[in-house]
């Protein structure tokens, strides 16, 4: 069971006007995947798009790098990418195209069941907040040991965590993947981050049948 | 002059720490303070410090406070969520504890309960954020508070960590959160941190020097594997190598008195975390010139 809902209007607008490179994932979509919202948002910004791909099932690593390749051309040519898809496609996007700025246009609130479908190392939390647009298209709440949202703790030493010597520390990773796309300003300008462990219980937790609408 | 007045003057500080007992037998550990009483301005009170469970940094806090001792009080966000870690700060100030080191904390597998639940709810910058926030009279959801506490909020930064960048982001970050003052991880490269000084000077931000006391080569070559941002030179390892066990403090201090000489004209004090080897922090001090 997969429910995604889209980000705020105004958020997504901003990365519209980045010559976006639009990916849609409509692999487990059945049970709240906000399709209709996505496709009026893209037929409302169509002059700003580049290109729009569609796949099932983007967290196959191995199947979105192949399916990918025949766009290579276009996503060059975009300025950034968005994805629509829960937050392990985002990340598989994100490390697919390691020279683009990979934004999330969904947050994610609920994948129960869904995680190892896929054989990767990605993950993602369903915190409904996706961060990936701050941290390069790394989650920050699965890659750092202690989901730190505001940057790296002082305990990494040669680039591994402070829990284990045989761990990245995803925080690092973050920032070598921001400074790689001139981009490590987000962090530094982002506002305090701080996690909303309600928005979950609100948007679904009560009654997981009833899914509010913006 | 209290801890606040004389760093915000822009006065030379010396600041030590002390790790509470495993247990309750705290006396001894505040003899050795009362007995650096006008020479040390502040004492730090570590936090569970490597995430090992000990006596709390809140109650040996107000002990020193009792004993005309000032200290700065580390709180982690490893155990506590939001509402703990406001609710301790309100209890820190009417306790009469006015200055408040920030840490995110270390994680728990690092210490002896390793099975215990993560919490980091917040992190040093949030916590910043939140505390600041009780100063001017609010929570983090915006409540009002019946009086507002005054603290001296500090943070921490790691001079010689590698990528340096990460860290001056974070400290920015710290500084627009409420750092009013920064204590660093220890140094044992006077070249680095002056380097490091450089970059940040434009924060013009009060930064306290770290000092660790080796205790044997050992322990050095320890800390070069495991410890983020530390790397103690060879010659320094070399130093207590050599130096018989009866030894080794005077060549302990010998070496820390050599990196406060170096440091002293760089920044605005010394923080000495001497790991069980309080008695010693007078003969530093004194070999340091203070
Ligand atoms: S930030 Fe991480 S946990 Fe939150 S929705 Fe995005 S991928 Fe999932
Ligand atoms: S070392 Fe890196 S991954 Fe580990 S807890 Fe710190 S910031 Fe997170």
């Amino acid at each position: 069971m997969l429910i995604t809902k889209l980000k705020n209007k105004e958020e997504l607008l901003a990365s519209f006007e980045k010559k976006p490179f639009i990916i849609k994932c409509f692999g487990c979509k059945e049970v709240y995947f906000p399709e209709d919202k996505i496709e009026e948002l893209l037929k409302e910004n169509e002059s700003k798009i580049t290109g729009v791909a569609r796949l099932d099932y983007l967290c196959r690593e191995e199947f979105s790098k192949l399916y990918l390749a025949k766009y290579g051309q276009q996503i060059k040519n975009s300025g950034v990418v968005i994805v629509f898809s829960c937050g392990v496609g985002v990340q598989v996007i994100a490390k697919l195209c390691p020279e683009k700025e990979v934004l999330a246009g969904c947050d994610t609130y609920y994948l129960d069941g869904f995680q190892g479908l896929s054989v990767q190392d990605l993950n993602c939390e369903q915190c409904g907040e996706c961060y990936l647009n701050y941290t390069g298209g790394i989650c920050p709440i699965t890659a750092c040991s202690k989901g730190l949202l505001n940057g790296q703790c002082g305990g990494a030493k040669n680039g591994k965590c402070e829990v284990n010597v045989e761990m990245d520390c995803g925080w690092e990773l973050i920032y070598k993947k921001l400074k790689g796309l001139k981009l490590e300003n987000v962090t530094k300008q982002s506002k305090v981050l701080i996690r909303n462990y309600k928005r979950i219980l609100d948007e679904l937790g009560y009654n997981k049948d009833h899914i509010k609408e913006e | 002059m209290d801890f606040a007045k004389k760093i915000q003057s822009g006065q030379f500080v010396i600041t030590s720490e002390i790790g509470p007992p495993k247990g309750v037998e705290i006396e001894g550990a505040l003899k050795e303070a009362e007995t650096l009483k006008g020479k040390v301005d502040a004492f730090n009170v570590t936090d569970l410090q490597s995430s090992v469970m000990k006596l709390g940094s809140l109650a040996t806090c107000r002990l020193l406070v009792e004993r005309g001792l000032e200290p700065i009080f580390q709180i982690t966000c490893r155990d506590r969520n939001r509402l703990a870690l406001q609710s301790d700060l309100l209890s820190a100030y009417v306790l009469g504890i006015r200055n408040v080191l920030v840490l995110t904390g270390d994680h728990p597998v690092l210490g002896d309960h390793p099975q215990a639940k993560p919490v980091f709810d917040l992190d040093s910058i949030s916590l910043l954020k939140a505390a600041t926030g009780l100063m001017e009279g609010k929570d983090m959801v915006g409540n009002d508070l019946v009086g507002k506490p005054e603290f001296l909020l500090g943070a921490v930064v790691n001079p010689s960590a590698d990528p340096l960048e990460p860290q001056i982001i974070k400290m920015e970050k710290k500084i627009q959160a409420g750092a009013k003052f920064f204590q660093t991880q220890a140094i044992y490269d006077v070249k680095s941190f002056e380097n490091f000084m450089n970059i940040v000077k434009k924060f013009n931000v009060p930064i306290l020097g770290g000092i660790v006391l080796l205790k044997s080569a050992g322990m050095a070559k320890f800390m070069n594997e495991k410890v983020a941002g530390i790397n103690v030179p060879d010659k320094y390892i070399a130093m207590m190598a050599e130096a018989s066990k009866e030894d080794r403090p005077k060549v302990s201090v010998q070496i820390a008195a050599e990196l406060i000489k170096g440091m002293k004209g760089l920044c605005q004090g010394i923080h000495i975390m001497p790991l069980g080897w309080e008695k010693h922090v007078p003969s530093v001090l004194q070999e340091s010139g203070f």
